[in-house]
């Protein structure tokens, strides 16, 4: 109930704020883009509207979850507006957790609302329904989920600017960590090959996500490879957000 | 209701990590029922005491307790409201939104939250804006908004940081009506501020903290009656020749203005003399005012003291 209410309250900040639909225009203008786009180049039209399209998906979401991630405790504590929360009885895991599940429930709208935009071009411009990128969406949803969780982690200790960054340095080496383990096997050093291990095992591996090419293609995705995609992801989800919760608990609030 | 002992808070600032003392071990206690005023000047460590109370900063030595319960048990905050010095809320809500979060806060029943939140709009006069944003709000308005969302559980103890700062006259007439009103409904006041005169008309003890340190603790009465009447000021006409000049060398200062003489004295004694000569001499006596110390007399005391 606690934790609803302060979701809500989340859910309504970042929709009555400009800048996300600012970043939701230019999400739907590069769907737009990529269908021109497709018109110009040769090739198989559907394959480049998917394919613009979902990296687009992801993108923007990418830029919602960090920006309006770090800010969501940051701006409390800027603002001072977190005095009448925890003033009150509620316990800070519950506040964090709301504020988490808000974003989430925003995010959840904008793929939504994205996806539906996106199968909608492609109908019209080819006449196919491709419900196998579909799951590529899911998978996208769960990195962005993850994403998420990591930029509230680090605004419960770091500064916004800060936050931002290491955040943004995840959501690279997310994506690198396959090769770090290629280099790991390779690199003779013994120091450089733990803390590339170091790396791969503890951050988190967002290629797992990244079915993007392969539903494009119509390769077949096995549904245990979904199911473990996502459950990977929520729980990587949960222990981030121990984590901040630990770091949350014993902050002063100037 | 609250009792606090050596409470103590260290800030590490900047990069050499200063140590900034902004509390030296407070101990005090504010009695269920009353209202009780927290003064001192700016810095003194007001805010960061009611913070420590309402578990927004962890203090680094001593001990508090709400209602008898230490500040690691939270359960008590459903008893209690809280106002925090220059609040800021969530511009994006509406009064009545912002109020309905609150009472969800404390689990609230929907009618019950409706209710409530009309009724505290209305007495803190905003029923008017009740669909209006917040970021459209002017301080005064923010100030009132913070009292009501304060209220909205029906607290037992109620903490305010500078419930008065920002309000005209009128509006700081009503919070002290508001303050009055729950202390008679068996409401315990806890609040800081600098506003004097205020303090003496609605508090039943005063807390004096100065730099981390409680100076003087007790009733308004208490810490002013052990000061004598500071100087008497009196009034008189139809008084003239060598009786005048004779008051006037009692008086520390006086004033004519055509018949009407004021004069002021510095001590009793002089004053009642000086009164039987204008009884003697045919005068009339039309004002006679003893100025007692005031609060602010020893505020501004102890604030001067160095310790
Ligand atoms: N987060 C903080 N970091 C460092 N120093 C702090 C912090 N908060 C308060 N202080 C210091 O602690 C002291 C007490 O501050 P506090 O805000 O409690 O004063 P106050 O009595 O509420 O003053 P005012 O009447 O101006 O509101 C000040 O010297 C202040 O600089
Ligand atoms: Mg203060």
């Amino acid at each position: 109930m606690k934790v609803y209410a302060i979701a809500i309250n989340t859910f309504k900040e970042v929709i009555r704020d400009k800048i996300f639909y600012s970043l939701v225009f230019f999400a739907l203008l590069l769907l737009g883009a990529s269908v021109l786009l497709s018109t110009l180049t040769l090739g198989e039209r559907s394959k480049i509207i998917e394919d613009l399209s979902l990296s687009g998906i992801e993108i923007f979401g990418v830029i919602i979850s960090i920006f309006v991630g770090i800010g969501l405790v940051n701006k409390e504590l800027e603002k001072k507006t977190i005095y009448i929360i925890i003033s009150k009885p509620i316990k800070r895991w519950q506040f964090l957790l709301g504020k988490y599940l808000g974003l989430s429930l925003v995010l959840l709208s904008y793929v939504a609302v994205m996806t539906a935009c996106y199968m909608f071009f492609l109908y019209m411009y080819t006449n196919k329904l491709p419900w196998q990128t579909l799951m590529a969406v899911l998978l996208i949803y769960v990195e962005l989920l993850v994403v998420t969780a990591s930029a509230v982690l680090f605004s419960t200790f770091s500064t916004p600017t800060l936050s931002a960054s290491y955040a943004l340095a995840l959501y690279v080496i997310g994506h690198m960590t396959g090769d770090l383990r290629g280099l790991a096997a390779k690199t003779g050093q013994a120091g450089a090959r733990a803390v590339l291990n170091f790396i791969y095992y503890f951050l988190p591996n967002l290629e797992d996500f990244n079915i993007k090419a392969r539903t494009v293609h119509a390769m077949p995705i096995p549904l245990d490879y979904l199911l473990m995609s996502i459950s990977y992801g929520l729980m990587y989800v949960m222990a981030i957000l121990s984590l901040s919760v630990l770091i949350f608990q014993r902050r002063n609030f100037k | 209701m609250i009792r606090t002992e050596g409470l103590k808070m260290e800030f590490r600032v900047g990069f050499l990590r200063k140590r900034v003392v902004a509390l030296k071990g407070l101990t005090m206690e504010v009695k269920k029922g009353e209202v009780f005023g927290f003064l001192g000047p700016n810095g003194a460590g007001k805010t960061t005491t009611l913070k420590i109370l309402m578990g927004l900063a962890h203090p680094t030595g001593g001990a508090a307790w709400l209602m008898g319960r230490p500040l690691s048990d939270s359960s008590v905050k459903r008893k209690i409201g809280f106002l925090p010095e220059q609040p800021y809320f969530y511009d994006y809500l509406t009064a009545a939104e912002f109020m309905d979060l609150s009472g969800r806060l404390f689990g609230m029943r929907n009618k019950e939250r409706a209710a409530r939140a009309g009724e505290l709009l209305d007495m803190v006069g905003l029923s008017h804006a009740k669909n209006l944003q917040l970021r459209k709000f002017s301080k005064g308005m923010q100030q009132r908004i913070g009292i009501a969302q304060a209220l909205i559980n029906d607290p037992e103890l109620v903490v305010l940081d500078e419930p008065m700062s920002g309000l005209d006259p009128v509006g700081r007439k009503q919070v002290r009506d508001i303050i009055l009103g729950l202390k008679d409904n068996g409401k315990t006041i806890f609040f800081s501020t600098h506003i004097l005169p205020d303090v003496e008309v609605i508090c039943d003890r005063v807390g004096i903290l100065v730099r981390g340190e409680l100076r003087a603790m007790g009733t308004v009465g208490e810490l002013i009656s052990g000061t004598r009447v500071k100087s008497v000021e009196m009034t008189f006409k139809d008084v003239s020749g060598e009786n005048l000049s004779r008051l006037e060398n009692m008086a520390s200062g006086t004033v004519t203005r055509g018949s009407e003489t004021t004069a002021t004295f510095n001590d009793p004694e002089a004053a009642g003399k000086a009164k039987r000569l204008v009884f003697d001499s045919g005068g009339e006596i039309i004002s006679l005012i003893p100025h007692k110390s005031s609060l602010e007399d020893l505020f501004m005391e102890e604030v001067g003291k160095k310790k």
